[in-house]
């Protein structure tokens, strides 16, 4: 079987599995669980474009994250229809991302990473202590689930569906833009920031860019967790959720699409399903990215590759080889 | 009108003054050479020349325009190429690939995030040109982390050739090397046509002179000698520079 051909298949029948999943999982708990780590991978899948292709490291997402979840949770809690949050919320935080980018792409590296640390907990800050806008530490309830198309999004199927059709979306946007000529030239920009720009390329603006569209996925992600959650605190826009979100990209596997989904599948399964037998789920948690960080330092996805590379040419019978005195070996 | 035109480009970080007022020109077709020892200020003037530094003072035409001020990356734009002393290629990419994003680089699809840069069948066949050129479209597929140091020379300067280039800098293509390699290396740049005007940087005399038309002498940041090729050679200030008084 040809590499395309196994990939078409592995993803017909991922994509029957999830798309069934409701229907063989029966449980609601573990179903509400499959949309949360859709739209975690949503999120995780927005930062993989900074920190997989850009090679820019943000610790300050969850801001980003959170000022999607604000945005819609006010405009609509003020009267304003389900839409006109969604819209504002996906264009409050593409514009927070542009300033984001404009102060944070001064630097790279460490001093990329800090600078958007600050700004994500400048805007922690205002969440918690502008309190007539957020209601401070009590958060902001979101009374209703919006209803697309008259579509009732109440039950856990529902809206796992929803979250699933979303996920799709960014799955399919990362697997056309990573091939494009945009995807390669941001790539070049993390490997060879020099030589791209004596190549022609504006290398800050193919960044600057790269940051809007995480920026924009981030706050798709910021929607869903509103609607699943109806509810939205300061908490989330919090240092600790930018550093789960960064752990489930490089557990994964940093410039992979599978990588940040199988890092938030890993970090929201310990969450809420071993957390109901193990107490210190945490020490858990940090066992498995010490475990993974060690033996497959690339992440678990490429890691995984290369263990099952590994195994299946060890498996293949050696080639007889004819010496150069013409005598066979093997 | 010259194609290059450097005039007095000084440049100096913090109190060490790396190029002290160095003039050039250089015509259209011309094979120059610059040649210094090392920390002569070679390859700042050539990062002032690619718009990597700006110069303290001093001014820098390609084809008549002043470009002192001009990005690097627009440089590009106005058709000026360079090679790297270190190579600086993207390893986890096959050569094609290689290529191919530098043909993009001044292709307005750069922007495109919707297509797929495979399917980009012209910039392939220019990229396949410009190998075929250095002699390595036979390998284009293979990754550039199984290629040799001599390959990845060949695929720094068809990553500049296939940018179609006016003016083409060479900061020494020939480090690194063994003989067979320089010979060969020697051979392609010997071979490019005379439209394209290069400047190189470079140590090995035995090649680089055989190259040069004229050459440009620098020591402590300052032009020493300027001429053709049997004018400095002769000088006794290049013997004193390389050999000591």
């Amino acid at each position: 079987m040809t590499r395309s051909l196994s990939t078409l298949v592995a993803s017909a029948v991922a994509l029957l599995l999830l798309a069934t999943l409701p229907l063989w999982l029966g449980n609601t708990y573990y179903i509400n669980v499959a949309s949360q780590i859709l739209y975690w991978a949503v999120f995780a899948l927005g930062l993989n474009v900074l920190v997989g292709w850009a090679g820019l490291t943000s610790l300050g997402h969850a801001a980003l994250f959170a000022v999607s979840g604000y945005t819609a949770a006010i405009l609509v809690t003020a009267g304003h229809s389900h839409l006109v949050g969604a819209v504002a919320a996906i264009a409050m935080t593409v514009a927070t991302a542009a300033v984001f980018a404009v102060l944070a792409l001064r630097a790279t590296g460490i001093g990329f990473l800090m600078i958007t640390l600050a700004l994500g907990q400048i805007l922690w800050g205002i969440a918690y202590r502008w309190a007539s806008l957020t209601n401070g530490d009590n958060g902001i309830n979101f009374k209703t689930r919006p209803q697309p198309f008259g579509l009732d999004l109440t039950s856990a199927p529902a809206f796992y569906y929803l979250a699933l059709l979303v996920f799709l979306a960014a799955v399919a946007s990362m697997l056309v833009f990573v091939r494009s000529p945009l995807g390669a030239a941001l790539r070049g920009t993390r490997d060879q920031p020099r030589r791209m720009t004596a190549l022609g390329y504006n290398v800050w603006l193919i960044r600057f860019l790269a940051f809007l569209l995480s920026g924009f996925w981030t706050a798709v992600a910021g929607l869903l967790f509103l609607y699943y959650n109806q509810f939205i605190s300061p908490q989330i826009a919090a240092l600790q959720t930018s550093a789960e979100a960064l752990l489930m990209v490089i557990s994964g596997g940093t410039a992979t699409i599978l990588g940040p989904i199988a890092g938030a599948a890993i970090v929201v399964i310990m969450k809420n399903v071993v957390s109901a037998y193990v107490e210190r789920w945490n020490m858990v948690l940090g066992i498995i990215f010490v475990l993974i960080i060690s033996f497959m330092p690339e992440g678990l996805v490429p890691g995984v590759r290369r263990l099952i590379g590994v195994a299946w040419r060890g498996m293949r019978p050696a080639k007889a080889v004819i010496t150069v005195r013409g005598e066979a070996s093997s | 009108m010259s194609a290059l035109v450097v005039k007095g480009l000084t440049k100096a970080f913090g109190g060490l003054k790396v190029t002290r007022g160095v003039d050039l020109e250089v015509a259209p077709g011309e094979r120059h050479l610059i040649l210094g020892p090392n920390g002569a200020g070679k390859t700042t003037l050539f990062n002032q020349i690619t718009g990597d530094f700006f110069p303290d003072a001093g001014t820098v035409l390609l084809n008549g325009r002043d470009i002192t001020r001009v990005p690097a990356r627009q440089r590009a734009h106005m058709g000026l190429a360079r090679t790297y002393q270190i190579i600086t290629l993207f390893g986890r990419d096959t050569i094609l690939r290689n290529v191919t994003l530098a043909a993009l680089g001044l292709s307005a699809r750069r922007w495109n995030p919707f297509s797929r840069l495979d399917g980009q069948a012209d910039l392939e066949t220019r990229a396949m040109g410009a190998l075929q050129r250095v002699g390595l479209d036979h390998v284009a597929d293979r990754s550039l982390s199984e290629t040799s140091y001599g390959e990845r020379r060949r695929v720094e300067i068809a990553m500049a050739l296939v940018q179609a280039p006016k003016v083409m800098l060479l900061d020494e293509p020939f480090a690194g090397l063994s003989v067979e390699e320089r010979k060969g290396v020697q051979k392609l740049l010997m071979s490019l046509p005379r439209d394209l005007t290069m400047v190189m940087i470079e140590h090995d005399m035995d090649v680089a002179l055989e190259f040069a038309d004229r050459i440009t002498l620098l020591n402590f940041g300052e032009v020493v000698v300027q001429g053709t090729r049997a004018d400095v050679v002769a000088d006794p200030r290049t013997r004193e520079v390389y050999l000591g008084s």
